[in-house]
């Protein structure tokens, strides 16, 4: 076999799990060449959410402008491709069959090989994008509105789950209080904006453990003692502080995820730690685990806000590596929207 | 002229290709497994056996909508994918139409039924005349007793097909009032060589659209479209 370190792999990425439509094209699994991202979220803040039905209508409207985009943007064609790759799960099922059936066509027209990407497994390969020195081993928490997980990267393609929420991911959360508080869709930004007027310490929202998991997370609770707090409030006819209730929920949150990650860096040795997914660009979250990795004296790697959200630049990135390991997906792949990041040990 | 076809609009999968006035392949499936899975693999199938050269087809004709919103999307998502590649068209064909296109040639009313649940159904009317499909009643989404009505102002014999005539075949029987009858099974569902010919027709009559600007057509809003339209009407009221 030809050395394949020696020429430039070329992948067309393509992302359509949740609300955005997205594609890039990534060179040997860090080179971003183009990274175009179509977003609905306007269309979603409608419903306070995101609607299923409508991201799909939505992705099936933009998927071939997004991705002749990508290709213009990097100043190429299909015919310069080494490789199709696509996100196939986990996500919404209607959303997930988009972009599959788009990139197998694609990759059966111009017979060029077809990679199936887990969605968290690009969400952590953000971080080869901006980070050239960044390899295997290290610790990533991904934080989105759909995932909270936190992860042992053992090698490319090879993970352990260390734990993930029993509940609400912590994004989800961030949506839920911020539709209590009334600051609407998407909480995320929302409550990251409102807090730099409140005092963190205000309220003492809990901090969940889990008996039985110490990595495990679980947010529920937590945003139940909001609601109740709120309530409280009401009856006894107190006025609510929109900014404190939102910075000490944030920071409920955001101790959770840092002892949680300081805990596993401990325990593991690591001395990398990484967050991404759409939460990772809460500014809050990233100086508290920046912090927190200087104290324990580990190395922290956290992607740009574009490439913290879903994207496909991250999903080229992972595929580079599970191309270069042989993987290859039939022009059977299917969505699979509870697709499990597997323990390859 | 040669015509690539799919249609993934209901329970049938079902691949074609037809040149001019010969269909060269066709494979249809109409089993419980996704079409995410077979719908691809079959075209490979077809394809190697008729050593098709992809680039050598004019146009890709998609079985457009209505019908089951996840499948018409599988379909168009497909077609969208091989336009881009190959650099062609799309012909939108609609699913009901192409349903009727079955049944060419026939002097009777043509009446197919697509189970579009919540007792309602894919439907329209169609008849030939000179070897050309008239629609009498364009596709649409309505309550069954709704199009028996409209079948019995028509007052004369019809076929009915499609994967809402077991559901609705006792409504038939006790309401229509003409004498009809119920197509036979190799032409009562969705088959794409008949999405391939009807599409052929459309691409000659120059209705094909650029791949990036196709998209299906649900004839339905979603759920949540629908909820928060009624939620507006009834705070008007």
């Amino acid at each position: 076999m030809m050395n394949n370190t020696e020429r430039e792999v070329k992948i067309l990425a393509i992302e359509s799990s949740c609300d955005e439509t997205a594609a890039a094209v990534v060179v040997n699994g860090r080179d971003m060449r183009s990274n175009v991202i179509s977003s609905q979220i306007a269309l979603h803040t409608l419903y306070g959410g995101v609607v299923p039905e409508i991201a799909s209508r939505k992705h099936i409207e933009k998927i071939n402008q997004v991705i002749e985009q990508a290709l213009a943007d990097a100043k190429m064609t299909l015919d310069d491709l080494d490789a199709v790759a696509v996100t196939y799960g986990p996500g919404l099922v209607g959303a997930l069959l988009v972009g599959v059936a788009e990139a197998k066509a694609i990759s059966y027209a111009k017979h060029l090989p077809l990679v199936g990407v887990h969605h968290i497994e690009g969400h952590i390969s953000a971080n080869y994008i901006e980070n050239p020195d960044l390899e295997p081993p290290f610790l990533c928490l991904v934080v989105s509105g759909g995932h909270t997980h936190l992860v042992k990267v053992l090698d490319y393609g090879k993970y352990e789950v260390l734990g993930r929420t029993r509940d609400d991911a912590a994004g989800e959360a961030f949506d839920k209080v911020a539709r209590a508080i009334g600051l609407g869709y998407p909480g995320g930004p929302k409550i990251e904006k409102v807090s730099h007027e409140g005092n963190p310490g205000a309220i003492s929202f809990p901090r969940a453990k889990i008996a039985d998991g110490v990595y495990d997370f679980s947010f529920s609770g937590l945003k139940s003692a909001v609601l109740n707090y709120l309530n409280g409030c009401r009856m006894k006819n107190i006025p609510i502080c929109q900014a404190d209730v939102a910075a000490s929920f944030q920071q409920s949150v955001t101790d959770v995820l840092v002892e949680h990650a300081r805990h596993a860096i401990r325990e593991f040795h690591m001395d990398k730690f990484a967050i991404a997914g759409g939460v990772a660009s809460n500014g809050t979250i990233r100086e508290a685990m920046e912090t927190m990795c200087k104290e324990e004296g580990v190395a922290f790697y956290h992607p740009s806000p574009i490439l913290c959200t879903d994207n496909a630049a991250m999903i080229g990135a992972a595929a580079y590596y599970d191309f270069m390991q042989g993987k290859r997906a039939g022009l059977d792949l299917n969505a699979v929207p509870n697709l499990k990041l597997e323990t390859t040990v | 002229m040669k015509i690539l076809a799919l249609d993934s609009s209901g329970l049938v999968a079902s691949v074609a290709v037809v040149e001019d006035d010969n269909l060269l392949g066709e494979y249809t499936m109409n089993y419980k497994k996704t079409h995410s899975q077979t719908l691809l693999p079959m075209l490979d199938e077809v394809a190697s056996m008729m050593e098709l050269d992809l680039n050598s087809i004019d146009a890709i004709a998609v079985s457009a909508g209505p019908g089951s919103f996840t499948g018409l999307r599988i379909g168009s998502a497909t077609a969208k994918g091989l336009a881009l590649a190959l650099n062609k068209k799309i012909v939108s064909v609609p699913t009901v139409d192409a349903l009727a296109y079955n049944l060419w040639g026939s002097s009777d009313l043509i009446c197919p039924l697509m189970d579009a649940r919540r007792q309602q159904a894919y439907t329209g009317l169609y008849e030939f005349s000179d070897g050309n499909l008239q629609t009498i009643c364009p596709q649409c989404a309505v309550g069954i007793e709704e199009i028996i009505e409209k079948v019995n102002e028509q007052n004369r014999k019809t076929v009915f097909l499609g994967d809402g005539v077991p559901v609705f075949a006792e409504y038939i029987k006790e309401h229509v009032k003409t004498a009809y009858e119920f197509a036979p099974a190799h032409m009562n569902r969705q088959r794409a060589a008949s999405v391939a010919v009807l599409g052929m027709v459309l691409f000659k009559q120059g209705k094909a659209e650029d791949a990036a600007a196709h998209k299906p057509e649900y004839m339905r809003l979603s759920q949540a479209e629908r909820e928060r339209q009624e939620k507006e009407r009834d705070f008007r009221i």
